[in-house]
């Protein structure tokens, strides 16, 4: 198993009250609840977390992108890359997981930034390209009904600027470029690693799963039954499309946490774990789901189940339960990590250490305990014949 | 009143189609059309009401070309064309009134007449404007209505699944043409003036969705156009004051005398 330190950034002074007057921690919150003195302390303090991860033996650290919420406090996550590229071992990789693409106003200019930190680092980039939430759709002023088409593009055209000699004309219908010729050429070859972070869509699912992609698919957000539909999923995609997947383009991403025993991490990590799910993450389905953001069947399905993010007050055993998130002693979570793999098939492991109101000690803790207790005992762990579920 | 399907540019068009007199083209709002509502049904004692529903809503087609307005508007006109109609009184409530101005920019050849009834399209500057996108089902129907009472029927119709599909396909529709920018389309407003049959603009006194103050401004770009305020009226005069709009829709277009 292959481990990575994932951090989201939250505002984690966020008075927990705003939900008495405002519907969501996203898009509308104002932003007078931010206050810059408290911003500053935190950001530095999260980027001290992401170098520690890195020391700590972790493969590499995650960042990502979200905008105008208190969820998660990175609106450009290459400049958080820039930021940490210089300062954490050469052992380690940074992936950004991802660029949200059909919300960003040139993609050109992300194929630049990821060459520029491919180079600066000697390919220790991971990317990744992702649609962004509903939420940045109402954010960013970006039309969700051109969401799928804009993703698709925006991405040809990136890993043709990556790979294909400049300059050439890329002739989209969103974006149209006379001149394509990355300076820099990106330093991996043929170019950065791709990873999809996803929900679980079935179009996801075979767009990374293609024979000429053969991206990681990285689940997220999701219960363990859900991540054990979406890996069978991309499984059989690959063999339809005609060959073996293997368990390193797969992953997940969990939230974890480790403390002495399972009683004390339960205590320690539930008001941080329940803050996350229940603050940070609130968000009512018009926000969510913008109309055209998924295909009229998928929304009509969305709607319908209404079991999204947006529903009552969640609890952590309900979490434990359901698998959206990773609670105990040292062996505890060994146990049910290796258990989440043999039924899952991967062996990626997007570890989200840090959650909610979670302070830097306990993270610290958790990050010490997670790198020396748990990664060790399940480094060679790898997925041997995964039990056959209903694929998503 | 028949309902048909017309093919314009490869797009099933569906459409109710009723009455005696002069043709009046009656454009739908964001809500959808395919209704035969109390006002159709009057206006069809003194017109002939030809009533479509818009590409990428309800029963007619989304066709590959359907991405912003202007596609709404060439499509207006070509179905106009197609149906070899002249003189015709052309009305739009909302984003329908949106999609009548656009057209009527384009070529007024067929019209006798226009009329918007609440329009979006236009942006001032400086006016607060709800989010409708983020409003629920529910506050989306209250902010229709002044009269709240008309809000709480219409709420207490549960849809049929049908119905609750053409809905959602309606707001796709929507957020296809009015997402960005919000509502409006910054090279409307300086051809107005290429309007040269009479118009009448309708608005509510009260309407939530778009302020009154937009009735004025309307009023200032189209030479020579009338405009009239309902009070105590939100944004769908045609059906919260419903007698008093067709009364003047009727008395508008006599007394332009086509």
């Amino acid at each position: 198993m292959r481990f990575f330190f994932f951090h989201l950034m939250p505002y984690a002074p966020l008075d927990p009250d705003y939900d008495k007057i405002h519907r969501s921690s996203w898009v509308t919150l104002p932003n007078d609840y931010y206050d810059p003195e408290l911003g500053a302390e935190l950001y530095n303090r999260y980027l001290d977390e992401l170098e520690y991860a890195a020391e700590l033996g972790f493969e590499g650290i995650g960042v990502n992108e979200h905008h105008q919420n208190a969820y998660g406090l990175m609106p450009c996550p290459n400049v958080f890359a820039g930021m940490l590229a210089r300062r954490i071992p050469a052992t380690a990789k940074i992936a950004i997981l991802g660029r949200a693409l059909p919300v960003l106003a040139n993609p050109l200019s992300v194929a630049e930034e990821f060459a520029v930190l491919d180079n600066v680092t000697r390919g220790r980039i991971i990317t990744g390209f992702v649609r962004g939430i509903g939420a940045e759709y109402h954010s960013l002023a970006v039309n969700p009904t051109e969401s799928h088409a804009r993703f698709h593009e925006a991405h040809d055209l990136i890993v043709q600027a990556w790979t294909k000699p400049g300059p050439f004309t890329f002739e989209g219908k969103y974006y149209h470029f006379p001149h394509v010729n990355l300076w820099p050429r990106v330093y991996q070859e043929p170019h950065p690693p791709i990873w999809i972070p996803s929900q679980g869509s079935r179009e996801t699912i075979e767009f990374a799963a293609a024979p000429d992609r053969r991206y990681v698919y990285l689940q997220t957000a999701a219960p363990a039954a859900t991540l054990f539909r979406t890996m069978q999923g991309y499984r059989d995609e690959a063999l339809r499309q005609g060959y073996q997947s293997s368990p390193d383009q797969l992953g997940w991403s969990i939230k974890i946490y480790v403390a002495e025993t399972d009683e004390a991490a339960r205590r320690e990590a539930r008001p941080h774990i329940e803050s996350f799910a229940n603050k940070f993450l609130r968000m009512p389905q018009e926000m969510l789901l913008p109309p055209g953001y998924t295909s009229l069947a998928s929304m009509k399905g969305l709607i319908n189940s209404r079991k999204t993010i947006t529903g009552g007050y969640r609890t952590m055993e309900q979490m434990l339960e359901q698998g959206t998130f990773i609670c105990g002693s040292p062996q505890t979570v060994i146990e049910l990590l290796a258990e989440y793999q043999r039924r899952g098939g991967f062996n990626l492991v997007m570890a989200g250490l840090h959650f909610g109101t979670l302070p830097h000690e306990l993270t610290r803790k958790n990050l010490e305990l997670f790198a020396r207790e748990v990664m060790p005992a399940l480094k060679g762990a790898v997925p041997g014949e995964v039990p056959r579920v209903a694929a998503a | 009143m028949k309902e048909e399907f017309i093919t314009i540019n490869g797009c099933r068009i569906f459409l109710q189609r009723g009455g005696e007199g002069p043709p009046l083209l009656w454009l739908h709002g964001a809500g959808g059309g395919g209704r035969w509502t109390p006002a159709l049904q009057r206006l069809a004692r003194r017109f002939d009401v030809i009533a479509p529903e818009h590409p990428g809503f309800g029963r007619s087609d989304t066709p590959a070309w359907f991405d912003n307005i202007h596609d709404v508007a060439y499509c207006v006109l070509d179905l106009l064309r197609a149906l070899d109609l002249r003189g015709v009184h052309m009305v739009g409530a909302s984003l329908g009134g949106w999609v009548a101005a656009e057209a009527a920019v384009r070529s007024t050849d067929r019209l006798a007449s226009l009329t918007l009834i609440g329009p979006a399209g236009l942006h001032m500057k400086g006016v607060p404007r709800p989010d409708t996108f983020l409003w629920t089902d529910e506050e989306a129907t209250r902010a229709l209505f002044h009269d709240q009472s008309l809000a709480d029927a219409m709420l207490a119709v549960e849809p049929d699944e049908a119905e609750q599909d053409r809905r959602l396909k309606n707001r796709f529709a929507t957020a296809r043409l009015a997402w960005a920018p919000r509502w409006f389309d910054p090279h409307l407003e300086k051809w107005l003036h290429r309007i040269d049959v009479p118009t009448l603009v309708a608005w509510g006194a009260e309407d939530r969705y778009l302020p009154q103050v937009y009735a004025a401004h309307w009023g200032g770009r189209i030479p020579g156009s009338e405009v009239h305020v309902f009070p105590d009226c939100g944004h769908s005069p045609q059906s919260e004051k419903m007698d008093a709009f067709c009364t003047l829709l009727e008395d508008f277009t006599a007394r332009i005398g086509r």
